[in-house]
Formats: structure tokens, C-alpha cells, sequence
């Protein structure tokens, strides 16, 4: 704050405070008693009459409390302009003393188990209550509290795995996030719409789903030359690539033909938000080893 | 002194009176007007795209505020569910200023990249898909609803009129950036970008 607007605050706020107390004494002075009497003030209206006394001690005493009491904050915590007040005071001084002092509560305990391999982590039975409970609160609105995810949000449950379920590729995953893009009609923009039919017919052989054995047969073509470069020729899919594996029974987006279709007519954009910014390196560990454990 | 004075000159005292009740406005908030802290962005922050803005337009409509505040206080419980506190200078652009004064969903101050675009797609569509105890309400007519793209560019000319500094290029392209979008992917794009320019572990 310029020198200007610090003078044009403490003088507004003294003046208010020395103000009052000068408004209080002024009215009291002139006040003829000190004490309660059934004198009016002298003007009538309507048979209704205004008594002229003063105000009662406790409260006289009691405003100028308050203007004592605004005077003591003023000079202990900051209110005149640039005057940082006798604490030395700030907000962002508090704050920083709470978050101090959780960390050296907390901290300690992460910290213990921040250099401990995931794997041997997983086994530790009050890391995995920590974990449960990072996961809850930073994890669950996406995977489900049991993190068995749902429609376009991962199972982290079970042994099926976009990126890989290695302990350094779930570290990879949290701190990094992972962006997951299909394009629509893969590797091949100009797809004709029997062209879909049969790659999605396909696709559903893969895994003995109900098909059009004819149109699956024609779709083989289509499948290596707009598919296969993530997909794998074979459709096992290739976890560098986070291309899902699509001839077993575990599907992200449904299985069904028209969830096929859906899929393949307009692709699937999908992230995993980087949890590294928002975390501490010990609390990622730690979470790596809950999902570890959770399919381990 | 005689109150009768003050009390038979009505100019007296309506003097009195607004000197009285602007004392707190003018050692408040008059001094803020001037003040580096409220009045210069902080580092990296960028006007909403045309997008953006009609995705808060959007957020202002379907009423978003009532319910979710855009302010985080400087307390550890908060900054660390929410992340670093908000400062001033993230807001000189917002006119008007969305912190809204009730939490009965979470704050959004720094909701910007912490779920994927699908989440927030499925989550507004259909709160309790994602969310079982959510009380949130759903709203599934930003999936059918084009954004109106006709007013887009009078809107950024006039934060332009109000110091925010979109291009003149910006404008002239606003129109034709958000015709024939979605709702839904104009209200994600401003939710994405919430609270980005400040990050910091908590």
C-alpha cells in the first residue's frame, strides 16, 4: 500500500474511533442530569412524550469498552494502513504455522514408508489403512470406493491393465497421469460405414462374442490397417501405448455391438489426472501400493 | 452538544449520516481499487478463451454458484482438500466475480484438471453415477443444447471496454470457435481451467 492510502486508512479509522468516543462525552455533557429522572425533553406529539435521560452507566461504559478494546487490536494486529501491528501478524503467517505443524505430525508418518518397495509396502498393514484412505478421498469419485471403477473409469481390481500393474508403472501412472486417445475410425479417417460393421464384427470374434462370422472374415483387412498399429494385429493390445487388450472379457466401454460401433465411429478420449503436482512423493508410494494390493 | 441541532436540520443531518456508513467502505474498500494485490494478475493468468467464457456463462445460468463456492480460505483443512489458498489476482478478469458465499458441494476454485473431461461429462449428466450420495441435480440438457454463439463476441468486446485484454484478433474469431459446440464442452473447458495458474502440493 502507497503512503497515501495507509495515511487515508488510519486517519478514516482513528478519526471513526475518536470520533465516537468524542460523541459519546459530547452527548453526555450536555445531558442537564447524570441520572434517571421524569423530566421530558419537552416536545409532545400525540399525547406521546420523550423522556430526557441520559444512558445508563453500564451502557455509557460499555461503548467506550468497545472504542478501548478497538484501540488495543489496532495497535496488537494490522488495521492502520501499513502498520503490521505489535504480533507481527498475517493470515498467510497462521496458515503456513497450521501446515507446518500437521507436517511434522504427518510428514513423519508418511515419510516412514516413502522408501519402502511397493511390493513390501503392500504387505504392511498400516501403510495399506493410509492407503485406503488417500484413495478415498483422491481416487474413489473415479474408481469407486472399491476400486472397481465403472463405465470409462478403469477396475483396479483385477489382473486386466491399460498401462501395465508393475509397481514403477503405477508410480508412472500416479505421478504423470496417463492420456489415453483413440481416434475415431483409427488409422483410417475415411472408414465406409460396411467398413465398421465389419471391423466391429471382428473385433466381437476376438472373444467368441456373438458375430457375423462373413462380416468378420471381410473385417481382418480393416482391422490391420486402421487398428492393428495400437491394437496389435492380434488385438492383444499394447500397454506402452495404454491400447486395451480386446480379445479378453475385461472392456472399459462395453462389449456389446452397438458399444463397438460407438467406440470405433467416434473414437474415446480418456485422462488419468497427473496426481504428482497435488501429492507428496511419499503419499504417491503409498497410494501405488494400495492399488498394487488391491489386485495383488 | 445538542442532538435537537442535528435532529431539526435534515441536511445536517443526512451529512452526518452518509459520512457516518462510508467510513468502513472508504478505508476498506476504496483503498483496494488502487491497490497492485487486487488489481494486476498474477503470473500466467490468460482471459477466458470464447469457449471458456461461454462455459461460465453457462455456470452462472444453471445457477453453479449457489451451491459451490470458487474460494479457498488460507486454512490447512482447506488447502489441503482444495489446494493453495486463492489470491486476488486470479480473479481480475472474472466480472462478475463467482465466490459465492455457500458450500453445499464442494469448492470449484481449483477443480480445473483434477477429474478427466469424461468424469465431469458423466458426473454432470448423471451426478449419482459417479457419486452414489451425491445430492447434486443432473443436467442432461447441456448435451443437447448448442451453445448461442451470437452474442460471444459482443460479450469479450465488453470485458475488452472493462481492461481485460482480449485481442481484437480473439473477438473476431470468438463466433465461429464455439458455433455448433455443446453446451456440456463449453461448461467443461471453463471447469478445466479452474484454478490452474496456481499449483503447489499440498
Amino acid at each position: 500500500m502507497s503512503t497515501f492510502w495507509s495515511i487515508w486508512v488510519s486517519v478514516i479509522v482513528l478519526g471513526t474511533i475518536f470520533g465516537c468516543w468524542w460523541l459519546l462525552l459530547a452527548t453526555r455533557k450536555s445531558q442537564t442530569t447524570d441520572t434517571e429522572t421524569d423530566r421530558t425533553t419537552g416536545h409532545s406529539f400525540d399525547g406521546i412524550e420523550e423522556l430526557d435521560n441520559p444512558l445508563p452507566k453500564w451502557w455509557f461504559y460499555l461503548f467506550i469498552a468497545t472504542c478501548v478494546f478497538s484501540l488495543g487490536y489496532l495497535a496488537l494486529y494490522p488495521g492502520l494502513g501499513n502498520f503490521k501491528g505489535l504480533l507481527g501478524w498475517t493470515s498467510y503467517n497462521q496458515w503456513e504455522a497450521e501446515v507446518q505443524q500437521a507436517e511434522a505430525r504427518y510428514g513423519e508418518l508418511y515419510a516412514k514408508f516413502g522408501d519402502t518397495p511397493v511390493v513390501e509396502l503392500a504387505e504392511n498393514e498400516d501403510a495399506m489403512k493410509m492407503g485406503q484412505r488417500l484413495f478415498a478421498n483422491n481416487c474413489a469419485v473415479c474408481h469407486g470406493s472399491a476400486g472397481r471403477g465403472s463405465l470409462g473409469f478403469p477396475n483396479l481390481t483385477d489382473d486386466d491393465w491399460l498401462y501395465g500393474g508393475d509397481p514403477d508403472t503405477i508410480l508412472t501412472t500416479l505421478h504423470q497421469g496417463r492420456n489415453g486417445n483413440m481416434p475415431a475410425k483409427g488409422m483410417m479417417p475415411n472408414m465406409t460405414s460396411d467398413q465398421v460393421d465389419q471391423v466391429v464384427n471382428y473385433v466381437l470374434s476376438f472373444s467368441d462374442r456373438a458375430n457375423d462370422p462373413e462380416a468378420a472374415e471381410a473385417g481382418k483387412e480393416v482391422f490391420a490397417q486402421a487398428c492393428s498399429a495400437c491394437h496389435g494385429s492380434d488385438g492383444k493390445g499394447n500397454q506402452a501405448m495404454g491400447a486395451p487388450n480386446l480379445t479378453d472379457d475385461t472392456w472399459l466401454y462395453g462389449s456389446t455391438y452397438g458399444w463397438i460401433k460407438e467406440t470405433v465411429m467416434n473414437g474415446r478420449q480418456n485422462q488419468m489426472p497427473a496426481q504428482g503436482e497435488r501429492l507428496s512423493d511419499d503419499q504417491i508410494q503409498i497410494l501405488a501400493a494400495y492399488v498394487y494390493s488391491l489386485s495383488n | 452538544m445538542k442532538h435537537e441541532i442535528v435532529e431539526k436540520n435534515l441536511g445536517l443531518m443526512i451529512v452526518l449520516i452518509i459520512l457516518t456508513i462510508s467510513g468502513g467502505f472508504l478505508a476498506e474498500v476504496v483503498p483496494l481499487f488502487f491497490s497492485k494485490d487486487t488489481n494486476e494478475p498474477v503470473e500466467g493468468l490468460e482471459p477466458l478463451s470464447a469457449l471458456e467464457l461461454e462455459g461460465r456463462d453457462i455456470y452462472i445460468r444453471e445457477g453453479c454458484h449457489v451451491c459451490h463456492t470458487q474460494q479457498i480460505r488460507p486454512f490447512r483443512a482447506e488447502t489441503e482438500r482444495y489446494g493453495h489458498y486463492s489470491v486476488a489476482g486470479e480473479f481480475v478478469y472474472d466480472r462478475p466475480f463467482l465466490w459465492g458465499s455457500k458450500r453445499t458441494g464442494p469448492d470449484l476454485a481449483r477443480v480445473g484438471g483434477r477429474y478427466s473431461d469424461a468424469w465431469q461429462r458423466q458426473h454432470l449428466y448423471d451426478p449419482r453415477s459417479v457419486v452414489p450420495e451425491s445430492n447434486m441435480p443432473a443436467f442432461p440438457w447441456l448435451f443437447e443444447n448448442r451453445v448461442n454463439h451470437a452474442d460471444t463476441a459482443a460479450k469479450m468486446t465488453t470485458l475488452q471496454t472493462l481492461g481485460v485484454p482480449y485481442s481484437d484478433e480473439q473477438i473476431a474469431e470468438a463466433s465461429a470457435e464455439v458455433k455448433g459446440k455443446f453446451e456440456i464442452e463449453a461448461l467443461v473447458a471453463y471447469l478445466q481451467q479452474l484454478g490452474t495458474v496456481i499449483s503447489e502440493k499440498r
